[in-house]
């Protein structure tokens, strides 16, 4: 079995409400300076077959009309 | 025309949509997610609600349902096939209407009415045709502004601009929210679309919770009543 880390993000150039929410909460905690937030997704997952993971991420991990994603071996 | 409604665990609006079906003088009945034989229906309703708990995003894990493989037959053959709210989002995610949904531009869940514009399908694409030649035109209330309540908290449709450009050179947006309605972020004030050959249509808003004056607008019917005309 091969170990394996998928990150999945937003596209660059899509809204990520959900980074912008973190990026102006930063300020109000002492945190300044800290910009271009995404908050994206993380999946760990075991695989017999490392090969198929990039159709596994096409297919239901990432949507690629909205997400990237990366696979990282562990 | 019997109507299949789809129910997934998760689902919510099921009931209403069999309601709504049968308030314009359809028959209903429900479909369990892991059917692959839709039981003969002439069309089906993909309802609201969070299908398999919105895992991973809404409709990731629904469009692999036994149902859906289904239901992808049928639009595929010509059939209607109405997505509601986390059905839109279903059927976005199956690759059957174009886009996604993402979540609401000011991360809340939103819950109130809406007035939405319903536009006609403009494609050369010949679609699906009833015996008596009637093109399958659901949503064609032409200068109509519908109220229909929205709620949800990943409405915000999303498609690149060149596919954006396509579908209104094709008329396939079927439903904007009316100026100063969009409550999303959607862009180009999208709250609908359908494919090409118009057989397969998705919204946002709940036409199937706005049936009865008890809940404050009945438009919805016009919706449910263009389906079932195109099945008559």
């Amino acid at each position: 079995m091969a170990r394996a880390r998928v990150l999945i993000r937003p596209k660059e150039g899509i809204l990520d409400p959900q980074g912008k929410a973190v990026e102006r909460a930063l300020p109000a905690l002492g945190f300044e300076g800290v910009g271009h937030v995404r908050v994206g997704r993380m999946v760990e997952l075991e695989a017999e077959d490392p090969e198929r993971l990039a159709e596994l991420c096409e297919k239901l991990l990432a949507n690629p009309l909205i997400e990237d994603y990366e696979i990282q071996p562990l | 025309m019997i109507w299949g409604v789809l129910q997934f665990p998760g689902s919510c609006d099921e009931r209403d949509a069999l309601h709504a079906c049968k308030v314009v003088g359809g028959e209903a009945r429900l479909i369990w997610h892991e059917d692959r034989d839709l039981g003969g229906v002439g069309g089906v309703v993909v309802p609201g609600g969070f299908s398999y708990g919105d895992y991973l995003r809404p409709g990731a894990i629904a469009r692999f349902s036994p149902a859906m493989e289904a239901v992808a037959e049928l639009a595929a053959a010509g059939g209607p096939v109405l997505g509601i709210c986390n059905g839109f989002q279903v059927l976005c995610e199956a690759g059957l209407l174009p886009g996604a949904l993402l979540r609401n531009e000011e991360l809340r869940f939103i819950c109130k009415q809406a007035d939405l514009i319903p536009l006609p399908r403009t494609s050369d694409v010949d679609g699906p045709k009833t015996q008596a030649g009637v093109e399958f035109s659901a949503h064609q209330h032409e200068g109509a502004t519908l109220s229909i309540p929205i709620k949800h908290g990943e409405g915000r449709y999303y498609a690149p601009d060149d596919v954006l450009d396509e579908l209104e050179a094709k008329g396939q947006v079927a439903y904007r929210y009316a100026a100063g309605h969009n409550p999303n972020g959607s862009v180009r004030d999208i709250a609908g679309v359908r494919n090409e050959r118009g057989n397969v249509v998705g919204l946002m808003p709940h036409p199937e919770h706005a049936v009865d004056p008890l809940t404050g607008s009945t438009d919805g019917r016009k919706v449910f009543e263009a389906l079932e005309g195109f099945a008559g």
